[in-house]
């Protein structure tokens, strides 16, 4: 209940945030109408997906590990002020304080999907309603790694190096798992399998065959929700056990 | 000498041999060194002491913010968690700001709806002077404003216990003036506070009991006004040759007279009177000087020595 009135501020405070507006909705957006639209019935090479299917949902991949690793920029920020030391003499639990901001990151990156979705359906994009919704489903799975990551981040850095931090990684993980271009063979196509947000990216399978992860995706999704929540735990407790 | 008010162990706050050291560049800090206190419910009391006291230690172990390495704090006869959860305690620290994109009613209003038993939100604005600024979003106010608004989030819980760490170091004299009054009207209502400061003013006008620390001990408590006498001393210097000092000290206002050459120095508790009554006796005195000891010069003369063990103590 409490936690709940503060989740609903927490989404109030995101939405009133240009940075939020830009980033997580405009920038995959932009990209994805820049990209798609001159060519988007066209088939890519190697995918068997239209330009339209394919930048759909990389750029659902990459609005949704903006808008989840965008909550270690929300919880450094409150660190810095001195926030979190303000709620920790509040009844909020700990548990509570994070649930509100991965629902929030969850919130925006569902809100990015459904402006892609819209946009992808304009372009001529068109799915058995299986299809949609399983490719929804794996999205929210796999952005599991990116809201712990989120959180390490938060607590290992300071406000300034957050942006720079946060827009580095992402690129680079878009790049290494296939969102601007396909990688289908060689060293890339071998070391993208290990990352998780090759598996994000993986969900467009889904708009061509209907088929969702293999056993590897979902174990490399598994561990690393399990690797990541385990050092922002860690990240955490060596933040808070200064004071 | 340091446990005074309240005996009984449920009501009121009760510190019990808490020490805190924390790791430094050469060694551990030893920032608190075995406090024990009680403070009655509805007492107002101050912590006082010089930066690295202690006191912002203290305070966080007594909120739960950190772990005490020894002993224990009672809050209305919880542990300081249980009476957080309870809403019994409202706290200013030392340091904050607000989070951004929420109106002063807003993020009053949100901290309002944690609390099990929360004051009105209209009724903390009210009397923190907020109500004129309620719409405003936090990210545009003044210092002062800001601090008005971390006053109103320590009590809009409506606690029984309000803490204030410092809370005034970011206002002008005006603001100061406004917030002391805000705190009055609230612990007028039968609250507990306990405020840490290293004004020697703050204490003397809005404290009825003092608590001095230094070095991570506590080295008086009683009466604000007894303090005061003990701390609030002057030194005046004048140049007066050939006048016994023993006779200076019986000068009203002076504690302690001694003589370097032709210049006395007089250690006053009053030295406007000790002014007055020199000059009218002594009309040749002149280069006259007054200093304040300042908190500082008077803790190193309670406390004795600068330190036992440990000359440089810094803490947070």
């Amino acid at each position: 209940m409490r936690g709940l009135v503060y989740t609903r501020f927490e989404l109030l405070r995101t939405f009133r945030n240009r940075r939020f507006w830009f980033f997580s909705l405009g920038f995959p957006l932009v990209f994805f109408w820049l990209i798609a639209s001159p060519q988007h019935n066209k088939i890519i090479a190697d995918t068997g997906l239209t330009y339209a299917a394919y930048y759909m949902v990389s750029l659902a991949a990459f609005g949704t590990m903006m808008s989840m690793i965008s909550t270690g920029a929300r919880i450094a920020g409150e660190r810095q002020v001195g926030w979190t030391r303000q709620l920790r003499i509040s009844p909020l639990s700990v548990r509570a304080y994070f649930r509100a901001k991965v629902l929030t990151g969850y919130v925006m990156a569902l809100l990015s999907l459904a402006c892609l979705y819209v946009s992808g359906a304009l372009l001529g994009v068109s799915l058995p309603a299986g299809h949609w919704l399983g490719m929804t489903g794996l999205i929210v799975v796999g952005a599991l790694p990116f809201a712990a990551l989120g959180v390490l981040v938060g607590h290992l850095v300071n406000t300034d190096a957050v942006g720079p931090l946060m827009g580095g990684l992402v690129s680079i993980l878009a790049f290494l798992s296939g969102t601007w271009f396909p990688i289908t063979s060689g060293f890339l196509h071998t070391f993208g399998q290990f990352l998780p947000s090759w598996w994000l990216v993986q969900a467009r399978k889904v708009a061509l065959d209907g088929q969702g992860w293999d056993t590897r995706g979902w174990v490399t999704v598994i561990a690393w929700t399990v690797i990541l929540s385990a050092a922002a735990a860690w990240a955490y407790r060596r933040d808070t056990g200064r004071v | 000498m340091t446990v005074q008010g309240s005996t009984q162990t449920d009501g009121g706050i009760h510190l019990r041999g808490l020490t805190k050291s924390f790791s430094g560049p050469q060694g551990p800090i030893r920032a608190v060194r075995g406090i024990d206190l009680s403070i009655a419910a509805g007492e107002t009391a101050v912590l006082l002491g010089p930066n690295g006291a202690g006191k912002s230690t203290t305070i966080d172990m007594m909120l739960g913010l950190a772990k005490t390495d020894s002993g224990t704090v009672s809050i209305f006869g919880r542990p300081p968690r249980e009476a957080v959860d309870a809403g019994l305690v409202g706290a200013m620290l030392q340091t904050g700001q607000l989070i951004r994109d929420l109106s002063v009613r807003e993020l009053v209003a949100m901290m309002a709806a944690l609390y099990p038993d929360p004051m009105d939100v209209d009724e903390a604005l009210g009397l923190t002077g907020l109500k004129d600024i309620a719409r405003q979003r936090t990210q545009k106010l003044s210092g002062g404003q800001t601090q008005r608004v971390r006053f109103a989030i320590a009590i809009v819980c409506n606690p029984e216990l309000l803490v204030l760490d410092e809370p005034t170091v970011a206002m002008d004299v005006e603001g100061r003036r406004e917030f002391w009054s805000i705190m009055r009207e609230f612990a007028s209502r039968g609250k507990t506070v306990l405020f840490a400061t290293h004004y020697l003013e703050e204490a003397d006008a809005n404290a009825d009991r003092a608590i001095l620390m230094a070095h991570g001990r506590i080295v008086a408590d009683g009466p604000t006004t007894e303090i005061k006498a003990r701390v609030g001393r002057r030194t005046l210097r004048a140049t007066l040759p050939h006048v016994d000092p023993a006779t200076l000290s019986a000068l009203p206002g002076v504690a302690s007279a001694d003589r370097h050459g032709d210049a006395v120095i007089l250690s006053c508790s009053d030295s406007d009177q000790t002014v007055r009554a020199l000059l009218a006796q002594y009309p040749q005195a002149k280069d006259l000087e007054i200093v304040g000891a300042g908190l500082e010069a008077a803790f190193l003369e309670l406390t004795g020595e600068p330190d036992i063990d440990e000359p440089a103590v810094v803490a947070s």
